[in-house]
Formats: structure tokens, sequence, C-alpha cells
């Protein structure tokens, strides 16, 4: 088992006090499996995705990773684990502007002390990225930068990719191409993905689908 | 992990290398300014002492001979035997260079010259000859000369035995008596009757009137830093606002937080010492322009050993790379806490860099106000020169800090006031920018008010200087006699000839039951034309010579209470009414003046011992002296040379503080050119609805350079009371803090005309770029705004 | 040792003192050297040896006033050349400077003064004895019978001396090594004076009797380049035996060490390097720099084993040339009083 929720809580504080966000979350996901979160906005699923990718820590209940207990990890720890085991794709891309799109690509890899050139070739060809690698981030489409997001992502060989939204800010019919790209670049890699949508159709093509609403797994 | 983080940090400065520009040219130009300043310190100091050695020797109390102008050395001798330290000196005249012989083993710390010899380090010639390097040109080759800066000009100064031999001469000139003497001693006349003692000259004690000069020029250097730190401190912030993002996707790429600290940590550092570096290579650059004395080629031109030279010194140069350290340490502190405190998931988006409004403009607003009324409280009681620093701290912050809000409520006012449209825009879109130039409005501020206070300080320390020169050193020839008889002759003598005699009777008296020297003087054009006052009733002299009144100086009226008004009693009948005070710098005893007939009343035994003349002819009017009354060349100082010496040593010093204006109105002129262009990229959205609604892109770029100017003229306009108010700080609180007395404060209003013109001129270099930057910005990139919004 | 080897010095209260102690060892170029087999000749030798590069008169004394309160006095003066060849009046290479001090258990006052030769203003003249610098004199119709002059601005006194023994001769015959490397002075010494007199101090005149020890010394290249001071001592005990002994500190942290014991009688006897030793115990901070005021010496073929304190810690001599210089009093297997010298402390 890759990774597992044992009844995760999480609130947040507001003005008018605690607001639950999760309310004991518990599911399992193995290695090279595909997992989509679905669920109103506000219904938690991406502060399940944040707690999952160490960003965030539960209140209660624990998180493994391969086995290992990563909430409440310190900072450390919790960086080596997004380091070397999971990559983040983000729906603002959060690209590095001073960077070129090759250097983007490499970073990640390159920070992790992986990075494969061959293997990196390799994702640049299937993602089309092959024109663009020496121009910065800002001059390319949207969808362009999200491809170089899931490259970047990838090439640092990650068991886990968790992505958010990966195609919200991308028009229906780039977000297709990419999220095609993306999921079969992750079956390429045997890597397992857990992605946040509020899109039905995107988390049909994913290989299990998991509803959030109000804080509880529906 | 390291090297692809580092990278990634520091490909931002490749990207964005106006950023870069301005961190490093900050900080380089704070570092300069402080090394600038510290080497026109360094030269100011160096022009005391040789002002001093030129004044210094009138500092100790001489022995010269009765008649004729030798003393033997056999006297000499006797005298140390007997337990009297004194020391000898032999002058010799070279043309128009007075040859100075002492002799090292006996002479006072600091006599003149001393200081020479001991520059030599471990090298020491016995047989060199020291001179400054246009005095050396002038002297005989048969001389081992070794040029030294610090001599004063026309002045050379050897070992007694070089001078005595070139001089072929065998007696001394005059013996100095040093200011420590032993337990016991015989009187002078029981050992050398032939031998008679000369008070110190007082007149001329110039040490304290500098030492206040240069704690001024101290107190501007510090200055002069923390203004090229306050644009070091904005453009560090910028930058960091602006990797806000990429700090937050290297953590959720996996860089842990320390790592990441440290990481910035040692890019600023390794910024800060490469700006530091050149920050102190352009103050070297800066000082040896400034300082007219310094050519690398002395020694191949006058084939003489040079020491002095504006050498690149270590201390100042690590003094130099600490303060870019130590003010980046500063700026990026608060910076690294935030990254610290920064949760990993807030928006990745700039914050509004600029800074805070609303609330926190409250608190900066109570801040500013609650900082100047201190300084005003402070302004009233302060006594130490620590209270006085703190009176400018919270003077200068608080002024600092309350001038974006009072920019603000202008524009607001303007805003309200204007008839027009576009011109209502123009001033509500310049409050928009105010929060992103505040740190540049702040820093230009407290630049050009230093600049109105340096102008103010050393242009009033010039006139009281020069005035005070005028004053005490009018008369050209000094005259000393010993006998009552000797002086009723000297009196006729010269009177008969048509010169004006000014008799200089004095004795000691007690003011109120606290010694003080009563003098009396021959009121006449002289003192009429040459003394300037603290306070005065009109027309002072007059009642000086009328016996109605007198005068006392600027120590006696401190230490006393009495001020012009007030009234001091001479004598149980006879109490006379103070109508002026006089400034009587770095004089510590307390004195009163009052006419010679009624010094001659009051004390009747005391005739005038010391006269000074005027002439336009010293020289011969001294060989006259010398023939038909008998006068030894001694008892005669020719103080037209003195004077003349000692102002053209301090012309040095003025000239080289005027380039602090230039030093700090260039780095004014940076802060503002650094903020407009990290604030262009911002003012696009602004500028595109403008556009958008029909105004040209000629039309924005006109006003543009419009808001620089007129927020220049904002500037200037609080900057004149806050530099004023800074001079008067200086010049009235912290100099009588430091040394009991008050330097007086003139205004200049030429000069500031002259600065606020500068100022203007500043702003609009500074705003051409950026302007020239948005007419050239192509329509397309003002559409981006429109098709860029989601 | 009075390896008072001070002197550097070019002139100067200056020039060499950067250098530190370590400049005395520097070269001696056409000075004469000390030879092993000179010998002396008096009264000659108690005057001035213009052609070696350094030499002085070197007096201390631990006095007593009546009510039994410890007194120390130095009266030193030192002849520096700053070259071999001679030249008349102002230009005469000779500089002449003297310290005069006085050390009460809780005060210490000092003196300096300087004087080049050719002029009169010092000297030294041996027959009539006369030393002078200034008005500072130690001057009388013998070497055995002196009177001695020094006043300072807040401070003087006035005494007279005289010998109740014989000279002492350190090394062979008066030839004094300093070091592993063979540099040498001449030496010799006047340990037996009985004085009494008057010290002049800011509370008044104070009668004092008590003992006096003069040192004559002169050379050119005293001291190694790698000696960087010296710890010297010379201790009269009650036992009426007296005790010169010193150390000079090498860069690397050994030390050589050299002595001379005296007999009652005047008879000496020479003590190789390696026989005394010296040992600081305690450490007393003065003028910014750590000095040893408490010493335990070691002189196993004497039975001796004494420690030595200072009676006033800061006897700093504040000169151009500092160092430390008081009386001491000894306890131990030997106990007496005497006089430590400590230089090179930075």
């Amino acid at each position: 088992m890759l990774l597992e929720f044992k009844s995760v809580t999480k609130s947040f504080q507001d003005q008018s006090g605690e607001i639950p966000v999760l309310r004991g979350v518990s599911f399992a996901l193995d290695a090279g499996e595909t997992l989509a979160l679905t669920g109103e906005s506000g219904s938690g699923k991406s502060t399940l995705l944040h707690i999952a990718g160490g960003l965030d820590t539960a209140d209660s209940g624990s998180v493994l990773l391969e086995g290992r207990k990563i909430n409440g990890l310190p900072d450390r720890a919790l960086a080596q684990v997004r380091r070397h085991q999971i990559s983040l794709v983000f729906q603002q891309f959060n690209l590095v502007p001073s960077l070129t799109v090759g250097a983007n690509i490499r970073f990640q890899a390159a920070l992790a002390g992986v990075l494969d050139p061959a293997f990196v070739d390799h994702l640049v060809g299937a993602l089309g990225l092959q024109d663009h690698l020496d121009k910065y981030p800002e001059v390319l489409s949207g969808g362009q930068q999200q491809r170089v997001a899931i490259a970047r992502a990838l090439a640092a060989k990650p068991k886990l990719l968790l992505a958010d939204e990966p195609t919200g800010n991308l028009d229906e019919e780039t977000a297709a191409i990419v999220l095609a790209q993306m999921l079969a670049l992750v079956e390429d890699t045997g890597a397992a993905c857990m992605m946040v949508t509020h899109s039905p159709k995107i988390a049909g093509q994913l290989g299990r689908s998991l509803h959030l609403k109000a804080g509880l797994l529906v | 992990m390291m090297a692809p983080a580092l990278w990634a940090l520091m490909s931002h400065w490749w990207r964005n290398p106006i950023q870069f520009f301005a961190v490093i040219g900050g900080l380089a130009l704070a570092t300069a300014l402080w090394c600038g300043v510290q080497a026109i310190n360094a030269e100011a100091r160096a022009s005391y002492d040789a002002a001093a050695g030129v004044l210094g020797e009138g500092q100790y109390d001489q022995l010269v001979p009765r008649t004729g102008d030798t003393i033997s050395v056999e006297d000499y001798i006797a005298l140390r035997r007997a337990g009297w330290l004194v020391t000898p000196v032999v002058e010799h005249r070279f043309g128009a260079v007075r040859l100075l012989g002492i002799d090292p083993l006996t002479a006072p710390a600091g006599f003149a010259g001393l200081s020479a010899f001991q520059d030599q380090s471990n090298s020491f010639q016995r047989h060199s000859v020291f001179a400054n390097a246009k005095t050396a040109e002038t002297l005989s080759d048969e001389l081992d000369i070794v040029v030294q800066l610090d001599v004063a000009d026309g002045l050379a100064i050897a070992d007694i035995s070089v001078v005595q031999s070139f001089a072929k001469a065998k007696g001394l000139s005059r013996l100095i008596i040093l200011p420590n003497q032993p337990m016991t001693q015989p009187l002078l006349e029981e050992i050398a009757p032939g031998l008679k003692r000369l008070a110190a000259n007082q007149t001329a004690d110039v040490e304290q009137l500098t030492d206040s000069f240069h704690l001024s020029l101290t107190a501007f250097g510090m200055l002069s830093f923390v203004v090229g730190l306050f644009i070091v401190h904005s453009a560090i912030g910028l930058a960091f606002e602006q990797r806000r993002g990429l700090v937050r996707t290297m953590r959720s790429l996996g860089v842990p937080m320390r790592r990441l600290l440290v990481l910035v940590a040692v890019e600023m550092g390794v910024i800060a010492l490469i700006g530091g570096t050149l920050g102190v290579l352009l103050g070297y650059l800066i000082a040896a322009t400034l300082l007219p004395d310094v050519a690398g080629t002395l020694q191949g031109l006058y084939g003489a050993q040079v020491s002095g030279v504006l050498e690149f010194r270590a201390s100042w140069a690590a003094s130099g790379i600490a303060l870019a350290l130590a003010g980046t340490a500063f700026a990026v502190s608060g910076r690294l806490l935030q990254i610290a405190q920064m949760p990993l998931l807030a928006s990745g988006k700039s914050r509004a860099w600029v800074m805070a409004r609303g609330q926190r403009s409250k608190i900066q607003g109570f801040l500013a106000v609650a900082l100047l009324i201190s300084a005003a409280i402070l302004a009233g009681i302060t006594n130490t020169l620590f209270l006085g620093f703190g009176l400018l701290a919270c003077l200068l912050v608080g002024a600092a800090l309350a001038f974006p809000l009072l920019v603000s409520k202008a524009t607001q006012v303007f805003e309200r006031r204007s008839k027009n449209a576009t011109v209502a825009w123009f001033w509500a879109d310049t409050r928009q920018q105010i929060p992103g130039l505040s740190l540049a409005l702040m820093a230009l501020l407290l630049a050009v008010s230093a600049n109105i206070g340096v102008a103010t300080m050393v242009s009033s320390f010039r006139l009281t200087f020069v005035g005070f020169l005028d004053q005490r050193l009018a008369p050209e020839l000094y005259l000393q006699v010993d006998t009552k008889d000797e002086s009723a002759a000297l009196d006729k003598y010269l009177t008969d000839r048509g010169f004006e005699s000014l008799p200089l009777p004095r004795a000691d008296i007690d003011v109120q039951g606290e010694p003080a020297r009563l003098l009396g003087v021959r009121v006449g054009p002289t003192y009429r034309q040459n003394w300037v006052f603290l306070d005065q009733i009109p027309d002072p002299w007059t009642d000086v010579k009328m016996g109605k009144g007198l005068i006392v100086n600027e120590q006696l009226a401190r230490r006393q209470g009495l001020w012009v008004g007030h009234s001091v009693t001479l004598r149980q009948d006879l109490a006379l009414p103070i109508v002026a005070v006089v400034g009587d710098y770095g004089n510590p005893s307390s004195q009163a003046i009052v006419s010679e007939s009624l010094f001659a009343d009051l004390h009747p035994q005391t005739p005038p011992l010391q006269f000074g003349v005027r002439t336009n002819d010293p020289q011969s009017l001294r060989t006259a002296l010398v023939q038909d009354l008998g006068l030894a060349h001694n008892a005669m100082i020719n103080q037209a040379q003195i004077k003349s010496a000692s102002l053209e040593i301090f012309e040095r010093t003025f000239m080289v503080t005027a380039a602090l204006n230039v030093l700090t109105l260039g780095v004014a002129g940076f802060a503002i050119l650094m903020s407009l262009l990290t604030l262009a990229d911002i003012r696009v959205p602004q500028l595109a609805p403008v556009w958008a609604m029909g105004m040209t892109r000629r039309r924005l770029a006109l006003l543009e350079l419009a808001r620089a100017v007129s927020l220049a003229a904002l500037v200037f306009a609080a900057a004149l009371p806050v530099g004023l108010a800074l001079a008067w700080v200086l010049l009235t609180v912290v100099n009588v803090a430091a040394f009991g007395w008050q330097l007086p404060m003139f205004l200049f209003p030429a000069e500031y005309a002259g600065l606020a013109a500068y100022t203007l001129i500043a702003a609009v270099l500074a705003a051409l770029w950026p302007v020239g930057r948005l007419l050239n910005t192509p329509p397309a990139a003002l559409l981006q705004v429109f098709s860029n919004e989601r | 040792m009075n390896v008072r080897f001070l002197l550097l010095l070019l002139w100067m209260p200056f020039c060499a003192m950067a250098q530190g102690f370590s400049g005395l060892g520097a070269s001696s170029d056409g000075f004469a050297m000390p030879q092993p087999q000179a010998g002396f000749a008096f009264p000659n030798d108690h005057g001035p040896h213009p052609d070696f590069s350094i030499e002085w008169w070197y007096l201390t004394a631990n006095l007593e006033s009546q009510d039994g309160t410890e007194y120390g006095i130095q009266w030193t003066l030192f002849r520096t050349a700053l070259s071999p060849e001679n030249a008349p009046g102002w230009a005469s290479p000779q500089v002449w400077f003297a310290h005069a001090a006085v050390t009460t258990p809780n005060q210490h006052f000092t003196a300096e003064r300087f004087a080049r030769g050719g002029i009169g203003q010092a000297g030294v003249q041996a027959d009539p004895f006369h030393a002078w610098i200034d008005e500072w004199s130690l001057s009388g119709p013998s070497f055995r019978a002196l009177d001695l002059h020094a006043q300072g601005a807040d401070f003087g006194y006035a005494m007279t001396l005289n010998a109740q023994g014989p000279l002492v001769f350190h090394g062979a015959q008066g030839f004094s090594v300093k070091s592993p490397n063979g540099q040498a002075s001449h030496y010799y010494s006047q340990p037996f004076f009985d004085i009494k007199g008057t010290l002049n101090l800011p509370e008044g005149p104070k009668k004092v009797t008590g003992t006096a020890w003069l040192d004559r010394e002169w050379s050119s290249q005293p001291l190694d380049d790698t000696q960087l001071g010296w710890d010297w001592f010379s201790l009269s005990f009650e036992s009426g035996s007296k005790l010169m002994g010193f150390q000079v500190r090498d860069s690397d942290g050994g030390t050589f060490t050299s002595g001379t014991w005296i007999e009652k009688t005047g008879q000496s006897v020479t003590l190789p390097h390696g026989s005394l030793t010296l040992t600081p115990k305690a450490w007393h901070s003065v003028a910014g720099r750590d000095v040893p005021v408490t010493w335990n010496l070691q002189l196993p073929e004497y039975g001796m084993d004494v420690i030595v304190d200072a009676v006033n810690p800061n006897a700093w001599m504040g000169v151009s040339i500092p160092y430390w210089e008081g009386p001491v009093s000894v306890r131990g297997s030997h106990p007496g009083k005497g006089y430590l010298e400590m230089t090179g402390y930075e």
C-alpha cells in the first residue's frame, strides 16, 4: 500500500469559530493506482491533497506513505518526502519565472539528485515541449505551462503524483489534451496519481473516484 | 540539492538585472558614501593637525631672550639640569619656508611636526627634513627631504642638528615650556636671568572649533550611510516580494525551510560582499579625486620619499564592507523572518509589496508624531551628547516616517481642489503610488535634509571660523614688552608714526566670586569692523568706549548666566551692563572686556605689556622696531602670516566637504530611479485603462515626469525645515552639549535654492528612463492587460 | 638581569616600540662586541662605553619607613648609541634616557626623561662618579658613597648610599651569557648598598631606610631574535646571601635561565642554564596585560624553594617601553626581599 489515510480530521480557525474541513477520512491508495477526488467547493478535497503532500498537517488520525507515518514529521523530513516520493502539480502551474522551460523541467529532479537526461527528453517529447526549452515560462500558453509543470513533476520519478485541478486554468479542448498526456505518462512511469477535480468527466478517466461531502467520504 | 536551489534563486537576478543593479548599486553607493566621508574626515583631521602645527606653538608658554634673538645651549642645559622641562626650537628662514628644528627627544607629545617623525615608524632618519609636497619643491637640494602631507604649508621640520648645520648657527631660537613640570624647580631668574617667559598665546587656539566641526562631519557620515541603507532596504524588499512565489514553489518541491533560509542568507551575503567591495573601490576613487594633494606621482616629481599619500587602508575597506554586510543583514533579517513564518499554502501571488495601509499607516503616523514630540521635548532639555544624538535620531526618523503620510494627505487636498478630471486623476494616481515610493521618498527626504544641514553647518562654521580669525588675529603684528616704560615708549612710537596701536592690558579679576580675565581695548575701527557678537545691543562699542558698558565672552555668560542686559560689578562702586556677548571658541576661561581708559582706572599698576599693530608691511615695521626700540625678534609675532596659513589649510577642508553634496544627491537620485523602475511594471496595468480612455502615451509620459517633479518639490519643501532643524540641533544643541559653547547658525538661501534645483533635476533625470520606457511600451502590451484579466 | 636590554632604540620614544622587545635582538653593525676575557678597569668602567650600543646604570632599593610601611624605588639611566661613529654637539648619536619610580603598597609613581649626548644634558663620568640626566643624578666621591636624586610631577626622592661589600661580577668574570647562542653582556653589580633618605610623595615627605642594589651592564647584542622578554629577580635574603636570577623567554615557549648566587662576603657562584627554575604562580591584570606577580623560585643546590610576591602588583612602568618593575617580598626556605622586573608581556 502506497498511501493510507486513517481517520484523518482537520479544521480551520475562523472569526466565527472552528470550521471542520475533514471529519474522519480513511482510505488507501495502492502503488500505480489513479484516484480522483471529487466534491463541491469547500468539501475539503484540496485540504486532503495538501495533507497527503505534506504541505499541510492533519489534526488527528494518521497519514502513512509506504507504511511510514508522515503527519507530524518536521519540516525537514517532509521536504525530503516531497523531494523523493511525491510530486505536485498545481492549478497555478507554479513554475520558476526566472528559469527557462528546460531548467524548470529539470529543476525538481535536480533538487532530488535523480536527474535522468534521457528520461527528461522522453517527457519533453511526449508533451511536445521540444521547441520551447530555451524560452521563459511567461511566453508560453497556459496549456504549455501546465505541460512544463507536469514534466517537472514526473522528471523527479515520484511514486505518487498529486494534482490539484491541473486543468482548471485551461480551456476545455486544451484541458482534455493535457489531461490525456498526463495520464498516459503517469501510466507509463508506473506512478500512482491522486487528482482533485470538480469535473465528473475528468474523474471518469481515472481508475477510481472518491467523493467528499462536508468533510466526509461518501 | 544546494546547487540547483541556489541557481533558481540567483536566476531571479539574471532575469531582473535592474533589481540586481538596484541592490548592488544601493549597497555600493551606501558603502562609497561611508568610505568617502571617512576619507574626508581623515583629510579634515590632517588639515587640523597641520593648522595646529602653524598655530600650535602658541599653545605652550615659551622662554625667549630678553635681548638679541638667540638662547645659548648653556642656558638650555642649565635649565634642564635645574629641573625645568623645556625643549629647544631653532627657526631658520629659507626663502618663504620656515625651517623648524626641534628636539624629538624632549618635545612634548603633539608638538608641531613631532608626528612627522612618528609617522616614519621605525625607520627614523635623523637627517631628514619633513615638508609637504608644495613646500618640498621650494627647499634646497642639499637637504634630505621626506614628503609628509600633514605638515603645514610653508613649514619644514627637522631635527635640531640638521637645521643648525644647514643654517650654520649655534644658538637656539626659543625654549618651549612643557605642560607637566616636576615637583620642585628654582625660579627662572636664578637659572637664566637673560630669558623671559611669554605666556601661551590663546588667541588662536582652534582645536575645539575643529573638534566640533569634526563631530558634525561624523554625524553626517552616519546619516549618509543611513540614506544608502534605505535604498538597499527597498531594493531587497522588492526582490523578496517578487520571489515569494518562488520560495513557496521551492518548498513544495522539497527544499526544506532551513536550507532555504541558509541559501538566501548566503546569496545576500555574496551580494553584500560584491556591493561592499565595489563601494569601497568607489569610495576610494571619490576620496582620491577629492583630496587635492593626493597624487601618486609625487615620488617621481620630487625624487623624495613620499609618505602620507592616500593609502588604501585595510581599516577603511574593512569598515566599509562590514557596514555593507551589516546593512544587508539588517534589511534581510526581517525578510528571512517573513519567509520562516510564511505559510506554505498562502497565495503565491505577490502581496501588495507596498507599505501597508490602513491600520499600519495609523501606527506609522502615531509613531512619527510621538518621535517628533520627543524631539521637541529633547531639544528643550538636552545637555549631554548622548541625548543630543537621541534628539537627532528622533527628529530624522520622525520626519522620515511622517513624510509619506503628509505627501498622501497633500495629494488628497490637491485632488479635491482640482477642477480638471485629468488633474484629479493625476493626484489620485500619485497618491496610489506613494506606498510604493515611500521608502525612496524617505531616502530622498533624508538625503536632501542632510544636504541642507551640511550646507548650513559647513557654511556657518566657515563664517564663524573666518570671522573668529579676523577678530582675534586682526592686528598684523603682535608685540610684547617687559616694563611700563617700554610700554609707553612703544605706544608713542607707533602712534607717532600713524600706526593703529592696540594696547592689550590684562588683569585677573573676580566676577561674582569666579576667576575671570579683564581685558582693556582701545576701541577703534579694528574692533568695530572685525568683532562678531552672539548677542548685542545696537552699537555696543560706543558704550564700551565711553565706559558705560562691557563685553563678556560666551564662556563667562554661560558659566555665570550673565547675558546682555545683566550687569557685572567691577568695583564696589562700579557695575556696568553687558552690552555684547562674544563667541570665544576654544578658550576655556571667562573674559570681560572694557575700554582702555576704564582698565587704567581700575588697574593703574598694570600697564599694557602686549600690543597689536595694524600695518600693511609687518616685515619692515619689525625691522624698524628692532632698530629703533631694540625689541627682540622673539617679542614680535607676525599674525598676518599665521592667519593666512590657517585659512588656507581650512579652505581645503571646506572644499572637500562640498563634495558631500554631490555624493548624497547622487544617492538620492539613484533611489528615485530605482523605485520608479521597479514600479514601472506594476504601473502598466494602472495606466492601461487611462490609455484606453483616450490619453496618449506621450501625455501619460509627460504626466509621469510631472509627477516626479511634484514629488521632488514636496520632498524639498519638507527637507528644508528638517535640514535646518538638523543643522540647528548640531550647532546649538549637540555642540553646546559636547563643548559648552554654541556655533552661531547662519542661513544661506542662495545655496538652498541651488539645492532645490539640483533636487528637481535629480528627480527628472531619474524619471527620464522609466518615462522613456513608458513611451516605448507597445500598445499591444497595454492591451494585454485586458486580455490577461481573468 | 638587568638584561634590560631595552634599548633598542634608535631614538625616540616611538620608533622601535611597535616592534616590541623582540626588536632588541637587532643587529649590531659596527659596534664593539662583549669579549669573554676583557676584564674590567676601574674606576673607568663605571663610566660609559660609547662604542657599545647599549648600557645602563640600574638602581633598585627596598625601603621601609618608621611606621613599617614598605617602599621600593627605581632609578635607571640608559645609554644607547644610534650609530657607532661619534659626532659632536647636537649631532651626537648618543641618546640617554632614564626612568624613576616609587612604589608604595598601593601606589606607583613613574617619570621618564630623554636627552641626547654631546650637549651636556645627560652623561656619566667615572671618577669622581657622576651620572646625570636633567636634574636627576647619582653621584659621589667614589662608586661606594653616592647621592641619588630624581623627581617627577607628583613624586621625588633624595637618598644617600653607602656600599657595605665588594662589587660582584656575573658570569665568567663579568661576561654574562644571555642565550644558548652566546649573546652576552658585560655585567657587574654592587648589591651591598645601605640606603637612607626622604621620599617626597603627594601626602608629604617620608623618611626611609633600606638596602639598594646597583647593576652595571653594557653590550651590543644581548638578545636572540626569538627571545621575547625576560623575568629578572634581585633578592636579598635575611641570611645575608643574595640571588640574581633571570630567565629569557623564547617565542617557542622555552626559556634560558641564569643567575648568580652571592654569599654574605661577596663571593659569588654563577648558576648555569637550567639550575634555577622560575615558575609563575599567580597572574594579575594591569594596563590591559596579564603579568605574573607571584613566583616560585627553586634552586635545589642551595636548598632554596621560595615564593616571591609583588608588594604592589600594579607596579607597571607606563613609559615609552612599558614593563613591570617593583619591590617583592620573599617567603619560604629563604625569607627576604628584593626587586622583580618583567618585560615583553603583551
